[in-house]
C-alpha cells in the first residue's frame, strides 16, 4: 500500500518563505521611496532654514564670515586617515566673485559666532554675512551700528526697499507693460495702413499720444526708485573690506548669531512664504517659483480636461461598438505600446506637428495681418501652453484608454443586459448606465495621466516651456487664458537650476526645494482627483468595482 | 431493481389551468434552431404561446430552456457569433424582420433576470428607467407609473418612503421585485423570467409567486424555472426540453398529471436531471 509522503513540519511546505519574500520586497520599495522623500525633505527644508553664522580664523590669518554650507572628506585624502574641507557660503559676489568658498578643515585654526553679524539677501550678487559699519538713510543721516536700534532701522529700511520696489514692478509691468501692448498693435497697423493705402493721421496721433503716455510712465517709474535715496548699508565682511550694499537691493535682513528659535522659525516661515508666492530672481537661484507651480498647475489641469474626453471616447468606441476581431487587437496592441515610447519622442511629435503644421496654420488663418506686419512673429506658430497640454495629453492618452476600457469592461454583466432589456439603446446605456458606473476608473485612470503628465520634462522643452517667462498664462488682460503664451515649470526649473545654472552651488538646495515643491503639488491633485472618486465611489456603493 | 411510478400528486400541487379569452398563438415558435458558434442549443422547437397565460420551461440545466427564453427579446444577439434558424412570431409578425427595430422589440418585451440587477440609482429611478429612455421627462407621469409599477410588484408600502436610497441598499428579495416592477414599468405585452426565484428564500419566492398570479392579468408571462413546484404552482402551461430539444408542450396539470412522454415523467418526478 502506497502511504502519503510525511507532513513536515519545517516552515517550507506551507510556503513561508515566499511569503517573507514578498513582504521583502514591499519593504525594499516602501524604505526606498521614504528615504527619497526624507532626502528631499531635509534638503528642501535646509533652503529655508538660517543657522548661526561663524566667523572662521584660519592659519594664513585670513578670517571669513559665512553659513557652513556642506563638510566632506577630501578627495584626495587617503581612506584610513580622512581630512575634511568645509563649504562656506559667504555670499558677495561682488567681491569674491562666487558666493562658496571650500577650506580644509585643518586650515581652520577657531570659529566663534560675533553677536552683530548680520545677514543679508539682495537683488543682486547673493546674499551677504557681514559685519555692519553705518546705515545711510535716504535722508542722508548716518546711523552707526553701535547705537540703539540700529537693526530696528535696517529692519525699516529693508521693508521700505520692498515697497518702493513693489511700487515700481506694478508700474512697470502693468502699466508699462499695457502701453507697450497698445504701441505693438498701433503699429501694426500704421504698417497695415501704409501697405494698404489707409488713413494714417489718426494712427500716428494715437501711436504719439501712447509714446507721450509711456514717457510719463517711465518718468513716474523713475522717480519711485528714486525714493530709495542713496543711502545703503555700510559695512565689512569677515576679511575686513569694506562692502556698501544700497538700500534698494535689501530683500531681507536677519541676525544669524542673535535670534532666538521663535525669530528664525519666522524667518523661515517668510522665506517659504517668497518661495512659494513670489518671482524668482538672481537666475532663478533665489526668490520664489510662484510662476513654474502656477505653469504647472495649468498645464496639467489643462491638460487632463484635453485628454479625458478623447481617451473615454476612444475606450468607449474600442469596448462598445467596434468589431472584436484582429483589427481591434492590433489597435489595442498599439495603444498599449504608445505607453512605452519615450516622451522625448512626443516632443519632436508635438514641435513638428502642433507647433509648426498647427500652430502656423492657426497663424496663416487668423492672424495673417499679424504675421505681415510684425516681422514674421509668430503667434501660436511657436511652442506655448496650448501646445504643451495637447503633447501631454497625447503622451498620456494610453493610460485613459486602457483604464477606461478595464472600467467599462468591469461593469457587470447584468446592469448592461437589464438597461438593453429595458429598451435602451446602446448609446443610452452607455450614457445612463456605463459611464456614471465606471466613472470611477477612468478617474482614477486621470489620475495616472495627471501624475504622469505633471512629471514630465522632456517634451516641454520642445514646445512651449522656458527658464523664465515674463508674464504668467493667466492674467487680466483679455482673453484673460493666453495658451499661446511660454510659460515655466518646475520640472523644466529642476533641470534648469541643476544643470544649467551659472552658480551651481547656489542652485543646489533650490532644487531639492522645488522637488519638493513638485511633489507636493502633484500629490494635492492626486488628492483631489481621489476625492472625487470616492465621492463618486460612495454613490455608486455595492456595484462590484 | 426500480420500477417507474407516477409523480404522486400529494407532492406537486397542481392549480386547475385558468380560462383564456387571448389569441391562442400570441408567441409563435417556428421551427427554430440555434448556435453558439459551431454549437447548436435549440433545434426545431416549434410551439405557441397563448396571451396573459404563464408559460413555463423547465428541464436540466443546459437544455436550452433559458437561450430560448432570451431569444423572445433578441438578448442573445449580443453574443459574438450567434445565429438561427425558423423564426418567432409575436402577434403574427417576425422577431427578426429587418423592418422592427429590436429596441422596440424589448420596449415590447420585459426582462427579469436569474440575478436581480438593479442600476446602482435611486429606487425611483430604476423604476421609471424604461420610461425615461423613451423620453418621459414629466414628473408627474414618472412619479405615476413608478407608483403603479412598485403596486404591482408588491414593494410600493415597503419603499415609498425612501424612493430616493439607493437602490442597492434594498434585500435581495426587494431587489428582485423591483426588477420586475423596472420590467412593467413601461407596460410590455410580455414578461420573460429567467429564474427569477433562484437566489431567494422562501418567503421571497412565494411573494414573487402571487405577483406573478396577479401579473397574469395583464401579461403574457414565460417563466424560466428549475423548481418544479414553482411551474406547477403558477404556469397553466409548461414546456419540458431536454438536449435543446422540445420534448413535450402541453397544459400544466397534463404534464404533471400525466405526461405522454416517459423522459417528462422520469425528470418531474425526480429521476434525472
Amino acid at each position: 500500500m502506497a502511504t502519503l509522503p510525511e507532513v513536515s513540519d519545517s516552515a517550507s511546505p506551507r510556503g513561508e518563505p515566499w511569503v517573507w519574500f514578498t513582504g521583502l520586497g514591499l519593504v525594499v520599495g516602501l524604505v526606498m521611496i521614504a528615504g527619497l522623500l526624507a532626502l528631499v525633505l531635509w534638503n528642501g527644508a535646509k533652503v529655508f532654514w538660517a543657522p548661526p553664522v561663524p566667523e572662521a580664523r584660519l592659519k594664513d590669518g585670513r578670517t571669513l564670515l559665512g553659513q557652513l554650507a556642506q563638510r566632506r572628506v577630501k578627495p584626495s585624502s587617503p581612506a584610513n586617515a580622512p581630512r575634511y574641507e568645509r563649504q562656506y557660503q559667504v555670499g558677495l559676489r561682488e567681491l569674491n566673485g562666487q558666493s562658496f568658498l571650500w577650506v580644509d578643515e585643518s586650515e581652520v585654526v577657531s570659529e566663534s559666532f560675533p553677536a552683530d553679524v548680520v545677514g543679508l539677501e539682495r537683488m543682486e550678487n547673493g546674499p551677504a554675512f557681514v559685519r555692519p559699519v553705518a546705515l545711510v538713510r535716504a535722508d542722508g543721516s548716518r546711523l552707526e551700528a553701535s547705537s540703539p536700534g540700529f537693526f530696528p532701522a535696517l529692519l525699516a529700511e529693508v521693508e521700505r526697499a520692498e515697497s518702493v520696489r513693489r511700487r515700481h514692478s506694478v508700474l512697470v509691468r502693468d502699466a508699462i507693460g499695457g502701453v507697450n501692448a497698445a504701441m505693438e498693435s498701433a503699429r501694426i497697423d500704421l504698417r497695415r495702413a501704409e501697405d494698404k493705402g489707409g488713413d494714417l493721421v489718426p494712427i500716428r496721433t494715437r501711436i504719439a499720444a501712447l509714446e507721450k503716455e509711456y514717457a510719463a510712465l517711465r518718468e513716474r517709474a523713475e522717480a519711485v526708485l528714486a525714493e530709495a535715496g542713496k543711502g545703503g548699508l555700510e559695512s565689512r565682511d569677515g576679511a575686513g573690506r569694506s562692502v556698501v550694499s544700497p538700500s534698494l537691493t535689501l530683500v531681507r535682513a536677519w541676525l544669524p548669531n542673535r535670534m532666538g528659535p521663535g525669530e528664525r522659525f519666522g524667518l523661515m516661515m517668510s522665506r517659504v512664504r517668497e518661495f512659494v508666492f513670489d518671482e524668482p530672481r538672481e537666475a532663478n537661484t533665489e526668490g520664489g517659483l510662484f510662476p513654474a507651480m502656477f505653469g504647472t498647475l495649468v498645464m496639467t489641469v489643462f491638460m487632463s480636461l484635453l485628454v479625458t474626453p478623447f481617451g473615454v471616447i476612444a475606450a468607449i468606441y474600442l469596448r462598445e461598438y467596434a468589431a472584436q476581431g484582429p483589427v481591434l487587437r492590433a489597435v489595442r496592441i498599439s495603444v498599449n505600446n504608445l505607453a512605452g515610447v519615450p516622451s522625448i519622442v512626443f516632443g519632436v511629435f508635438g514641435l513638428g506637428f502642433f507647433v509648426y503644421v498647427l500652430g502656423g496654420s492657426v497663424d496663416r488663418l487668423f492672424f495673417a495681418d499679424q504675421l505681415k506686419y510684425n516681422n514674421n512673429t509668430p503667434v501660436f506658430g511657436t511652442g506655448g501652453l496650448l501646445w504643451c497640454s495637447l503633447t501631454l495629453a497625447l503622451m498620456t492618452l494610453p493610460v485613459v484608454i486602457v483604464a477606461t476600457e478595464e472600467a467599462l469592461a468591469a461593469v457587470p454583466r447584468g446592469m448592461r443586459e437589464a438597461s438593453l432589456a429595458a429598451g435602451a439603446s446602446k448609446w443610452q446605456t452607455v450614457r445612463h448606465i456605463l459611464l456614471p458606473a465606471s466613472a470611477p476608473g477612468i478617474l482614477t485612470g486621470i489620475i495616472l495621466a495627471m501624475a504622469r503628465g505633471a512629471g514630465e520634462v522632456a517634451p516641454l522643452m520642445l514646445v512651449g516651456v522656458v527658464k523664465l517667462a515674463p508674464t504668467l498664462p493667466f492674467d487680466g488682460t483679455a482673453p484673460f487664458l493666453h495658451l499661446d503664451r511660454k510659460f515655466m515649470h518646475l520640472g523644466f526649473h529642476v533641470y534648469d537650476l541643476g544643470f544649467q545654472s551659472p552658480d551651481s552651488d547656489a542652485a543646489r538646495p533650490m532644487v531639492f526645494a522645488t522637488t519638493l515643491l513638485l511633489i507636493i503639488l502633484v500629490v494635492a491633485l492626486n488628492l483631489g482627483a481621489i476625492w472625487i472618486r470616492n465621492r463618486l465611489r460612495r454613490r455608486f456603493r455595492g456595484a462590484a468595482f | 431493481m426500480p420500477t417507474m411510478t407516477a409523480p404522486t400528486p400529494a407532492r406537486i400541487k397542481v392549480r386547475p389551468a385558468a380560462e383564456n379569452d387571448g389569441r391562442k398563438d400570441f408567441i409563435s415558435i417556428r421551427d427554430f434552431g440555434f448556435w453558439y458558434g459551431d454549437k447548436k442549443a435549440l433545434d426545431g422547437m416549434t410551439l405557441d404561446i397563448p396571451e396573459r397565460q404563464v408559460v413555463a420551461f423547465i428541464g436540466p440545466s443546459g437544455c436550452g430552456k433559458s437561450t430560448l427564453l432570451r431569444n423572445l427579446n433578441r438578448m442573445n444577439d449580443l453574443i459574438d457569433g450567434v445565429r438561427h434558424e425558423g423564426d418567432i412570431l409575436i402577434k403574427g409578425r417576425s422577431i427578426y424582420d429587418p423592418g422592427l427595430e429590436v429596441i422596440s422589440l424589448r420596449r415590447r418585451v420585459g426582462m427579469v433576470f436569474q440575478k436581480s440587477n438593479p442600476f446602482p440609482k435611486s429606487i425611483f429611478e430604476n423604476v421609471v428607467y424604461a420610461l425615461r429612455v423613451v423620453g418621459v421627462t414629466d414628473r408627474g407621469a414618472l412619479e405615476e407609473a413608478c407608483e403603479t409599477s412598485l403596486r404591482k410588484a408588491a414593494l410600493w408600502d415597503e419603499v415609498k418612503d425612501r424612493l430616493d436610497d439607493n437602490a442597492l441598499g434594498l434585500s435581495g428579495g426587494q431587489m428582485q421585485r423591483l426588477c420586475i416592477a423596472r420590467a412593467i414599468a413601461n407596460r410590455p405585452e410580455i414578461l420573460l423570467m429567467d429564474e427569477p426565484c433562484s437566489a431567494l428564500d422562501p418567503i421571497a419566492t412565494g411573494k414573487i409567486e402571487e405577483l406573478i398570479h396577479e401579473l397574469k392579468v395583464q401579461f403574457t408571462i414565460v417563466i424560466v424555472t428549475h423548481s418544479m413546484q414553482q411551474a406547477a404552482r403558477v404556469s397553466d402551461r409548461t414546456a419540458f426540453f431536454y438536449l435543446g430539444k422540445l420534448v413535450e408542450y402541453d397544459t400544466t396539470e397534463k404534464i404533471f398529471m400525466n405526461p405522454s412522454q416517459a423522459q417528462t415523467e422520469a425528470y418531474i418526478s425526480g429521476r434525472f436531471g
